[in-house]
């Protein structure tokens, strides 16, 4: 008996030797998928292994910094945490403005820790977070990929996903952003989503709304989501896929989501107010009419319903016409149109830079350029294409997500470089899908080419029966099968047996109704250029990781014939800021520094890379590009007592304030008319030679950058980052000291000189500065504008 | 100035306490001090004579109180006789003894003799005081270029309680620049020496003050707080972590910092700062960090050799007077360096103080961390220091690792002495966290196991369950359905297969031989599909894909006959010796509908696999 007749106990011998079979196969996935884990954390760690294990750049301080205020005083404080150590004198409600995904993730791995007696400092855990969330967003991109094309094309995207390059740049170990966790969530939402659409449960779609609150919490770019996914959802309808899956999948998620969303102080009301949310309750009242459509057509004989359709039709669109008319009315009544800048950058990408300065003058905002999506999606920018194809035989919901989420991020990559994040997984899923395919067919072709070999050395020329009853592709299996199955049945006919069980679905589930063979050569050739195409990528993944993207930018390193030479003059100048000034003193730089300096040194700051207060931020740039004395009065109105210039021109790092200068002259000009970009500019262009212009020489920022500077080289000058001699060599500084330089100068820190030393016996030069520098008393006025 | 007054005060009691304690005479006293460093160090060498009939025990030193307040230690050795190295010395013990009627201003200390001494006898007492912040800069701020001044005040004459018969001071100074000095008779001015003295025959208290006003630009770095943990691993590690906030204890820097001025001429304008600091670790010394707060600080180099690891640091800036800095070094030691066992416990041999060369540290807290279930704790220090317990969590605890905090104020180098810790610590404790990683581990691993072949249904009652149960046989008995037919179809492809071997070798025997084996093959395959079937149409549950799956068996079993059909026709045929092209025309139509039947339960198998 091949078969026992017990039909209750399930482990029969067929099939648990098959489900050992399934089991192996889950294993070796389940292996693969820790490997990818292993690879997506480790290949992170080139920032400590090169450098060392400390937090990245600037964001990631002020996100260091929460973190610990966080672990320090708990979550009740960290709500209702109103910083005063920032925007002085402002201040800044941290708990209200920040998204507190990433540090109430990073604080409660740490909470974990410390009760489990591992004693991991603060600053680890948030070194360490990116990484580990990387290894995550790999596994999701497993699942995600999996519900569309299976487990093939999904090993493959975890594996592309855990090292693309776009991801590693911001993930990092060090690289303490929201992106770190964002991305995660972002692709574990559209898991959960696709999971939903592909099963219609009601508990996934619960799941999707809890995992879309995470990604709220953690990162502004989740309006991405909630109007991806009604576009889909759209899409659905349009081309007739609606079901009630779909209606499972979209209608707990915009009631749960937008409800949890609310609950972020940050999102708050915006959730429901703003134009970003609007297209998903536009879908969402869509879907319910096409419920209704659906229903009715249900119980209702086409004619009736035909008769139905017109009527609804007709009042259903005055009906809506209504309603688009007093959105429209809304929405234009407000002056952004409801939607915030940096959404409305992406919409119209030249609004920025006609509008505000301050988005528009960050590097990441800036639209990216052709080399950059090589250098971070590399080869998958190829493959992509492929994958669409792959993806539309035969479209499914699934696929048509992925197919509109590529879209779209292609897009918004291509206004913002910033948002190629978003666009890699996409690419990663896409790419992934085209190499597991093409996988498929070279290695298919290559199965059918050996046992064609093996049949006809079998059955000699004369195979008269087999050519006519099957297409070549059945053909194939069949062979196999018989192959099996005349090897093993004089022995052990039961394994034979569910060996073809294993066989057949695996193979056969995965053909189409059309085999697709290749000629061998050419398939082996095509799968021997695939593997180097991998192989090109994983290097170059790895010499991005290694080299370009593990920099922590606050320590610089240079090599040069006596070996590493490392420029650590950032942290010298906090560290000295944090031990030798007063606990109150306050410091102005420019606001790329306010993170930092309120996280190392732990000063207050006048304003930092929080942008939301542009007259602020005008008031210090009319400060650094005002003449020394108005730019005392600014500052000490504001209460500074050092002012901190990063200054590259000895050592050559081009990044400094000299290079920014122009940002700080728009910047503050958008505010401060009195400050005029061409005062700065000799003819259109920006120089610090002796061409350029009184204004520009007589700025605080050129005064405290080339202070003394001329002594260094012997009376020349030279600035090597704008590689030229600087226009004004000797000068005195009246109303402010030098208290700091950096050891390569690279930050130099000056002090305000105190009141009484401002009456110098000078009143002449005052007044006639005063009245060189524009109008007399509207200038002054407006020049500070705090008194 | 409040402390001249004070001296004024003391000589005038002096006067008054001359004759209080005249049994003993101080035949000769030698005193240096040494003004090189941030440490005063004073050393005396007291010739002791008892004069007096009765033996005596102790013998009394005095110190101003401004300078006593400021005493970090005070150690003292006897040599008895004349010979300079006799016998074996060992520290004397010292304690604080204040007559009722002296004077506030003055300390007395008791040093306490091994053995009295007698009558006429006289030994040789050699004391080392160490003072801190006794070193006054002078101006109390210098800008950058300014040289480092300080006043140093004491007496000419050491204020002993005793009758003096010839006393002299040397001063050694740090370099040959004296800014001024306080002349008194028989001072003179060698090199970098000044010598005050020899003075015959000062009475009890005798007081003389003086004032040296010199230049000293050693580092002066004063550690205002030092934290060392040793933990002890006894997987053969020591660790140590010292943290420190450091400070620049000289005169405080005023104006501009100029960075050019500074990297111009660092021994003009920068004089008074110090770059870096040296520490020396003991050999074998390994995993060496220094870093601070914001990360680790790149400027430290390492020289090592068999009897030593010296650490060179540099602060992230250099150290101007008033500037603070705090980082953090560590090492890791070799186990065997440092822990010995005496007698069924073992016992840590460490050194107590900083290893940095000529850091003062105004409070030490050391804290010796012992692994975790170490019992009988004692300490043993050669010097008086606050002790206190406590529980340091870490990797792995359960109840935690006992600590030991010493704390004591104004450490100099000459605290750094070897002191020990016992302790009872039984070596199968070290296999606790081993054992429980793997026990957790195992549990993990069997909970999984259990989650995955237990049934966690909340009610085995309720409708839904028993259909899922159901549902469950129902997918079991279509699964092993499912194994029959393609079992079927791969007889059916055998015959096939024999057909063509058939066309090939014309083997008509052979060919038999396998139809019949099929043929008994495909019947105890139909019957094992007779009960499944049975079931099927008894469960409710298979209701709505029974019709497909007895179509499927259904066409099978037609397919199976066309088969079998085909096969006697082609081999009917071959025994008759027909033409290749008869038997293809016979067998055509017959192709036909197997061809057609094949396709149907192709889609009918694709069917139910999806189920």
């Amino acid at each position: 008996m091949a078969v026992p007749v017990d039909t209750i106990t399930k482990p029969t011998p067929a099939s648990s030797t098959s489900t050992l079979r399934f089991a192996f196969g889950n294993v070796l996935a389940f292996f693969i998928l820790l490997l990818i884990g292993v690879l997506a954390f480790s290949i992170r760690l080139f920032s400590v292994i090169k450098y060392e294990s400390v937090i990245h750049e600037f964001d990631p301080y002020f996100n260091y910094r929460v973190t610990q205020f966080l672990t320090k005083n708990g979550i009740y404080d960290f709500w209702n945490w109103f910083d005063d150590r920032t925007w002085y004198p402002l201040g800044r409600v941290i708990g209200g403005t920040v998204y507190p995904g990433l540090t109430l993730t990073a604080g409660t791995i740490w909470k974990v820790l410390q009760s489990l007696n591992i004693p991991l400092s603060v600053e680890t855990v948030c070194v360490f977070t990116a990484p580990v969330f990387s290894a995550f967003a790999a596994w999701a991109t497993y699942l995600l990929t999996k519900e569309v094309k299976g487990t093939g094309a999904g090993l493959t995207a975890a594996v592309l996903l855990a090292m693309v390059p776009s991801y590693i740049s911001r993930s990092v170990a060090g690289s303490y952003d929201n992106e770190a966790v964002a991305i995660f969530a972002l692709i574990f939402t559209f898991y959960l989503y696709i999971k939903t659409l592909n099963t219609g449960s009601l508990f996934y779609a619960t799941l999707n709304s809890i995992s879309y609150f995470y990604m709220v919490c953690s990162w502004g770019g989740y309006t991405f989501i909630i109007n991806l996914i009604p576009m889909h959802v759209l899409l659905c309808i349009v081309t007739g896929r609606y079901s009630s899956r779909l209606y499972i999948a979209y209608a707990p998620l915009v009631v749960l989501g937008t409800l949890l969303a609310a609950l972020v102080p940050v999102v708050g009301f915006n959730a429901v107010m703003t134009s970003e949310h609007f297209a998903s309750f536009l879908v969402f009242i869509i879907i319910h009419v096409v419920a209704l459509a659906y229903y009715i057509k249900g119980i209702l004989s086409p004619k009736m319903f035909k008769v139905a359709a017109t009527l609804v039709v007709s009042v259903g669109l005055v009906v809506c016409c209504a309603v688009v008319a007093v959105l429209v009315a809304v929405v234009a009544s407000s002056p952004t149109k409801g939607w915030s800048g940096r959404s409305l950058s992406l919409l119209d990408p030249t609004y920025a830079s006609k509008y505000i300065p301050i988005i528009a003058s960050v590097s990441e905002h800036q639209p990216p350029t052709w080399p950059s999506y090589f250098m971070d999606i590399n080869v998958l920018a190829f493959l992509v294409p492929a994958g669409i194809i792959a993806c539309f035989s035969p479209l499914s919901d699934a696929s048509a997500f992925v197919i509109l989420y590529l879209v779209m991020s292609v897009y918004f990559s291509g206004v913002m470089v910033r948002l190629m994040l978003v666009l890699a997984p996409a690419a990663c899923i896409m790419s992934g899908i085209a190499l597991s395919e093409a996988f498929d067919v070279f290695t298919r072709s290559i199965k059918f080419y050996i046992s064609s070999l093996s049949e006809s050395l079998q059955t000699g020329a004369g195979d008269i029966v087999s050519g006519n009853n099957a297409s070549p592709q059945n053909d194939v299996i069949k062979t196999d099968k018989r192959e099996d199955s005349l090897k093993e049945r004089p022995s052990r006919k039961n394994k034979k047996k569910d060996k073809e069980v294993v066989e057949k679905p695996s193979v056969k589930s995965k053909i189409e109704k059309r085999p697709l063979v290749l000629p061998v050569e050419a398939s082996f050739f095509a799968l021997f250029l695939t593997v180097l195409l991998g192989a090109f990528y994983v290097v170059h993944s790895v010499w991005a990781a290694a080299e370009a993207y593990s920099a922590p930018s606050i320590v610089l390193t240079s090599h040069s014939h006596d070996g590493l030479h490392v420029f650590d003059d950032f942290r010298e100048a906090y560290a000295w800021l944090s031990h030798n000034t007063e606990i109150d003193d306050k410091v102005a730089s420019w606001w790329d520094y306010g993170y930092q300096t309120t996280a190392m040194a732990n000063r207050t700051v006048i304003v930092d890379n929080n942008t939301w207060n542009n007259t602020h931020i005008a008031t210090v740039g009319t400060a650094m590009s005002s003449p020394e004395k108005a730019a005392w009065e600014i500052f000490n109105s504001l209460d500074v007592k050092y002012v901190l210039v990063v200054f590259g021109g000895l050592v050559g790092y081009p990044s400094d304030d000299i290079n920014k200068f122009l940002w700080m002259v728009r910047i503050g000009g958008g505010v401060f008319p009195h400050i005029k970009e061409p005062d700065y500019l000799r003819d259109g262009q920006y120089r610090i030679d002796n061409q350029a212009t009184p204004t520009m020489l007589n700025s605080l920022m050129y005064k405290l950058s080339y202070f003394r500077f001329v002594e260094t080289d012997g009376g020349k000058g030279y600035d090597r980052v704008r590689r030229t001699e600087i226009g004004k060599k000797y000068f005195k500084l009246t109303h402010f000291e030098e208290v700091f330089t950096t050891h390569h100068w690279m930050v130099r820190i000056y002090k305000l000189k105190p009141q009484k030393n401002r009456i110098r016996g000078k009143t002449t030069k005052k007044s006639k500065s005063k009245s060189s520098s524009g109008t007399p008393t509207s200038g002054t006025r407006k020049k500070n504008p705090w008194h | 100035m409040g402390r001249f007054r004070f001296d004024l005060l003391i000589l005038l009691l002096a006067i008054h306490w001359s004759t209080a304690l005249s049994d003993l005479v101080i035949s000769k006293l030698d005193r240096r001090i040494d003004l090189t460093s941030q440490i005063v160090r004073m050393s005396l060498s007291l010739k002791v004579e008892n004069t007096g009939p009765d033996p005596v025990s102790e013998v009394s030193l005095t110190f101003p109180e401004y300078q006593a307040k400021n005493l970090a230690l005070l150690m003292a050795i006897s040599t008895e006789g004349k010979g300079k190295t006799k016998g074996f010395s060992s520290n004397l013990p010292i304690k604080v003894k204040q007559p009722d009627d002296s004077p506030p201003s003055l300390i007395w200390y008791a040093v306490s003799l091994l053995k009295g001494l007698g009558k006429g006898e006289s030994l040789t007492l050699e004391v080392l005081a160490v003072f801190t912040h006794t070193l006054r800069p002078f101006p109390e701020k210098i800008t950058q270029a300014e040289a480092q001044l300080f006043v140093f005040q004491d007496s000419a004459h050491f204020p002993v309680p005793y009758n003096v018969k010839i006393q002299s001071l040397t001063v050694k100074l740090p370099s040959e620049n004296v800014e001024s000095y306080t002349k008194l008779e028989n001072t003179k001015l060698s090199g970098s020496e000044i010598k005050y003295g020899p003075y015959e025959n000062l009475p009890a208290l005798s007081y003389s003050p003086l004032a040296i006003h010199f230049p000293s630009n050693k580092p002066f770095a004063v550690s205002q707080e030092l934290v060392r943990e040793i933990e002890i691993s006894h997987w053969g590690n020591v660790q140590v972590t010292e943290h420190y906030n450091l400070i620049h204890g000289g005169a405080q820097s005023t104006g501009e910092f100029s960075r050019l001025d500074y990297q111009a001429r660092p021994n003009v304008r920068g004089a008074s700062a110090f770059r870096n600091l040296i520490a020396m670790l003991p050999p074998r010394a390994h995993s060496i960090y220094y870093r601070d707060a914001i990360g680790n600080i790149s400027t430290s180099n390492i020289y090592g050799d068999s009897s030593k690891t010296l650490l060179e640091i540099e602060p992230r800036y250099p150290m101007f007077g008033g500037w603070k800095t705090s980082f953090t070094i560590g090492y890791g030691l070799p186990l065997r360096d440092f822990l010995f066992q005496s007698g069924g416990s073992r016992f840590l041999n460490i050194s107590f103080g900083s290893p940095m060369n000529d850091v003062l540290v105004e409070n030490l807290t050391l804290k010796v961390v012992l692994p975790e279930g170490s019992k009988d704790i004692y300490v043993s220090i050669p010097f008086s220091a606050k002790q206190s317990r406590e529980t340091k969590f870490s990797h792995l605890d359960i109840a935690g690792r006992p600590t030991v905090v010493i704390e004591k104020v104004n450490v100099v180098p000459e605290h750094n002495q070897y002191f020990q810790v016992y302790y009872k610590f039984s070596n199968l404790s070290l296999l606790t966290e081993p054992l429980m990683l793997i026990f957790g581990f195992f549990s993990l691993f069997v909970a999984c196991i259990v989650y995955m072949h237990a049934d966690f249904t909340i009610s085995k009652t309720s409708a839904s369950y028993l259909a899922k149960l159901q549902w469950d046989e129902v997918q079991a008995t279509i699964q092993q359905l499912h194994d029959i037919i393609n079992h079927c179809l791969a007889i059916h492809d055998k015959l096939e297969a024999s057909l063509r071997e058939l066309s090939r070798t014309g083997d008509v025997q052979a060919c038999k031989a396998v139809r019949k084996s099929a043929d008994s093959l495909l019947k105890d395959l139909s019957k094992d599909l007779k009960p499944l079937l049975a079931f099927l149409q008894s469960s409710p549950q298979a209701a709505h894909i029974l019709p497909k799956v007895e179509e499927l068996v259904v066409k099978e079993r037609d397919l199976q006959e066309k088969i079998m059909l085909k096969h006697t026709t082609v081999v009917d045929s071959y025994e008759k010796k027909s033409g290749g092209r008869d038997i293809e025309n016979r067998v055509a139509s017959i192709q036909q509908k197997i061809t057609a039947l094949k396709q149907e339960v192709d889609d009918l198998l694709e069917f139910v696999e999806d189920i």
